[in-house]
């Protein structure tokens, strides 16, 4: 059994320790909101963060989490209010949706490490994230919008 | 394995849309298509056709909340909302109070007819397009019914009333009441009032439709809880992956079954015609499982198959006079015009294979009653009627015994449009009699992909002796059938002898829609071909089309437009080069401009800033349609500059997105800028248009750069180089 923290909030989990946390945080806890895109940290889609730091929840196994802190999409904020989230509404990003939790939790990151990030800075951090329908500029002047904003 | 802190986990939204509306007070009506368009039934009829199943459309509950069933299918283009709004548009609904739910999969009910067929298909742009009409007479007739009710109720002559948003109101009385009011009291007549065309709004007047209204999905997209069909969990629900023959078309022959039931969690294994597959209790034990398979397989017909060989043959082919031809457009007398010309001109193209690359992974679930008799399926699809019917057929089920639940699709692109998945996973499910979550693996999705076909051609014109093109010749050779050819005949261009056809050859290798499909390898050869005799004539590549084709005045508008939008004219950096393209796709046509710069080292071209006028129609949602263009755009430079499936004996050679490259956020263009024709025309379809003129801006301003012609897509760096150097 693991034991860690999601979302603030303690959680044990029985699961063989190579599962990958994906599968842990969407099956065995319910939240669904990060997703699936690639198995390989190739695509983001499963961004969330360890300890504040943006990984790659598909190839990382649970067993390397014991006494850890998780934030998913869905421990971002709990009223959806995070400044990047207000500016994904207000710069219409989303289309079909799929990637945006691994692109907010990656852009998340950005945003405390360096609360004023250049536009080359923003698409080097971003660069591993891809988006198929093509929503790359939205998410940048988004990204900008939250910077200027919060 | 347990979960220890249930308070974790996020209750799944109501999945239930029927059972929401069920036992509400209010008034409903409801919709049925006929072949000539959308009646409206009021609530007599629908009772009395309860059996049939007739499901309410419209819903106006007493607290004035006004619920609209959209057929539009939900893959990030936005449709969902459009159709909605363009109902509450003549119902001049409170857009406010206006709630969406996906339509209930019933082809009969809430499909649109097309080629004498009833179906849901959002498939081609069709959404908006095929539903525009249908839905706004809809809407007129409800608010028609809510007319009469408060003239009734006030004693009034209906004409004398007015409506503002979610009321009707009494301009001689100042007396109002709210929609929400009226449906408390109100009476749907049995048969409901005609809407003649002339009654639907002017453009003048539309308060929702062509407005800044933002998409009602967003909200869900930025927080985790828009359900896709992969978010769906069910009481004992067990996870299903499955491997399918490498070889398209193959059958498994056997596999190391006792090994994979040996290993953690695996319940089952399952045959399938072309795969097998697994089934445990976690996906991540049903992935490690499939891993472990170590299957012999019955090749099948594509067992040899080299595409780039494949893609060389297509020459013989276009040469041999046996091949199987299928003539697509005849015009005129091409070979007169041909042997008369003064001037003719011939070029080659290629294109590889492409793959969609939805980032949700192929997936959906089914639960089979215990009865067996009945089943759901819940899958994000772009034909729910289409799921719905080969679940059922996978079942030996009537389609009326399989509910469908449509989710939000994590992209769609044309691969969502079959069913076929979903059939896969309630042959599962009946195997091991419990609810099935089938995820295809990326690997698997695209192994087991279908693909944008590839395809060879030759594209020849002849000029007379003032230099207008008077002949035209297009042959593509490919597999595909109609894949092929669509957007092979230049629409926008009014050639008087023209022939056009296609040489087709079958390899067995799967092949499917794909964001305009035919449209990007054709336009892309039509358009470098016209760019080639501009320059010929040592003439602007514009100045061209206008003084020697016969170009159509809404495909000279686009270009007019998208000139001045981007100062044609204008002298550029050093280093950098436009380059012009036009295209058209279900209705709509666009022209559009590329500024790129080469890196001549690498080979590596630069997309720095794309500008597009198109001509829609009236556009219904503008921020919508403006992403579904840039949306293309970024699809079309991706595909353009990055994307080959290749196979070689019959199995795909790319497995996930390290060797099937695409764009990222660091190859985007600084810009891009999208607008629409002014026009006061019916919409045509927006979500594929701003991709198919990718192709030939690109090569066109590659040969304002450096003389060359890129003859080949995609143009990978290797292929940039070896056109620098031929």
């Amino acid at each position: 059994m693991v034991s860690f923290t999601v979302n603030d909030k303690r959680v044990s989990v029985e699961a063989d320790p190579q599962t990958p946390l994906l599968w842990v945080i969407r099956d065995h806890l319910g939240l669904t909101g990060t997703k699936y895109g690639c198995g390989a940290a190739l695509c983001g889609a499963c961004t969330v963060h360890i300890d504040g730091v943006a990984a790659r929840s598909c190839s990382v196994q649970v067993s390397a989490l014991e006494g850890k802190k998780v934030t998913t999409i869905e421990g971002l904020s709990p009223t959806s209010s995070h400044p990047l989230q207000k500016a994904w509404i207000a710069e219409e990003v989303p289309q079909c949706g799929y990637c945006q939790s691994g692109q907010i939790m990656q852009a998340a990151e950005l945003l405390a490490k360096n609360p004023k990030p250049s536009r080359a800075q923003i698409v080097e951090h971003m660069d591993g994230n891809i988006c198929r329908c093509g929503t790359y500029h939205r998410i940048i002047a988004a990204i900008e919008r939250a910077s200027k904003e919060a | 394995m347990t979960i220890m802190e249930r308070d974790v986990a996020r209750q799944g939204p109501e999945l239930s849309r029927r059972g929401v509306l069920a036992g509400l007070g209010g008034m409903t009506f409801c919709l049925a298509l006929g072949t000539d368009g959308v009646d409206l039934l009021g609530d007599a009829e629908a009772n009395t056709m309860a059996n049939a199943q007739i499901t309410p459309w419209v819903r106006i509950a007493p607290d004035g909340t006004v619920t609209i069933y959209s057929a539009g299918a939900e893959m990030g283009q936005g449709s969902m909302t459009s159709l909605a709004l363009i109902l509450a548009e003549e119902l001049d609904a409170d857009w406010s109070k206006v709630a969406i739910e996906f339509a209930p999969a019933d082809a009969d009910i809430y499909g649109y007819t097309f080629q004498n067929q009833k179906m849901m298909a959002i498939v081609g742009s069709r959404a908006v397009q095929l539903y525009y009409t249908n839905l706004r007479t809809a809407g007129a007739q409800v608010r028609k019914v809510l007319i009469a009710n408060a003239a009734e109720k006030w004693g009034v002559d209906a004409a004398s009333l007015r409506t503002e948003p979610g009321f009707v109101v009494n301009p001689a009385t100042g007396a109002r009441l709210g929609y929400g009011e009226i449906a408390a009291f109100g009476k749907v007549p049995a048969t409901l009032p005609a809407v003649d065309a002339k009654e639907l709004k002017a453009k003048k007047d539309f308060r929702l439709i062509g407005k800044t209204i933002p998409r009602r999905d967003t909200p869900l997209k930025v927080n985790g809880t828009a359900q896709y069909a992969i978010d769906v969990r069910l009481p004992g629900m067990v996870y299903a992956t499955a491997l399918h023959s490498p070889v398209h078309t193959g059958q498994p022959d056997g596999w190391n079954d006792a090994e994979i039931k040996a290993m953690p969690g695996v319940i089952a294994t399952v045959r399938l015609t072309n795969g097998i597959g697994i089934v445990a209790q976690h996906f991540e034990q049903a992935m490690a499982a499939r891993n472990a398979l170590k299957a012999t397989w019955n090749k099948g017909a594509a067992a040899n198959y080299d595409s780039a060989k494949a893609l060389e043959d297509y020459v013989k082919v276009h040469h041999d006079p046996n091949a199987q031809t299928t003539d697509i457009d005849k015009k005129g007398d091409a070979n007169a015009a041909f042997a008369n010309a003064a001037k003719t001109y011939r070029a080659e193209f290629r294109s590889d294979y492409g793959y969609h690359a939805q980032m949700e992974p192929l997936n959906a679930v089914v639960r089979i009653a215990e009865s067996g008799d009945k089943a759901e399926v819940w899958e994000g699809s772009q034909a729910p009627d289409a799921t719905r019917d080969e679940v059922a057929k996978a079942l030996g089920l009537k389609p009326a015994d399989v509910t469908m639940h449509q989710c939000y699709m994590g992209g769609g692109f044309g691969r969502r449009s079959l069913g076929d998945y979903a059939a896969e996973c309630a042959r599962i499910a009946k195997q091991v009699n419990r609810p099935v979550k089938l995820v295809w693996t990326r690997e698997e999705d695209i192994a087991h992909g279908m693909f944008r076909p590839q395809s060879f051609q030759c594209v020849e014109a002849a000029t007379d002796a003032s230099g207008k093109i008077v002949g035209w010749r297009h042959c593509v050779v490919g597999d595909g059938a109609t894949l092929l050819h669509t957007g092979i005949r230049p629409l926008y261009y009014e050639i008087p002898n023209q022939h056009i056809y296609r040489r087709g050859v079958s390899h067995g290798i799967r092949l499917k829609h794909w964001r305009a499909v035919g449209h990007v390898f054709n336009t892309f050869a039509i358009e470098s071909l016209v760019d080639q005799m501009a320059a010929d004539a040592g003439m602007d590549p514009i100045e061209f089309r206008f003084q020697r084709m016969s170009i159509t005045p809404k495909a000279r508008k686009c270009f007019e437009q998208v000139a001045e939008m981007c100062k044609w004219t204008d002298k550029r950096p050093d280093g950098r080069a436009l380059g012009i393209s036009v295209t058209e796709r279900s209705g709509s046509l666009g022209a559009g401009v590329v500024e790129i710069s080469l890196d001549r080292a690498s080979g590596k071209i630069r997309v720095h800033e794309v500008w597009t006028a198109i001509d829609g129609g009236v556009i219904v949602t503008p921020g919508a349609a403006t992403a579904n263009v840039e949306s293309a755009i970024l699809y079309g430079l991706s595909s353009m500059l990055h994307e080959r499936v290749t196979m070689k004996d019959g199995a795909v050679e790319q497995s996930n997105f390290h060797d099937y490259n695409l764009m990222r956020m660091s190859d985007l263009p600084e810009e891009m800028h999208v607008s629409f024709v002014d026009v006061d025309t019916r919409p045509t379809g927006l979500g594929e248009i701003g991709n198919p003129f990718i192709g030939g801006a690109i090569s066109n301003a590659f040969y304002r750069l450096t003389g060359k012609r890129l003859r080949h897509m995609p143009f990978t760096p290797e292929r940039v180089l070896e056109t620098l150097k031929a």
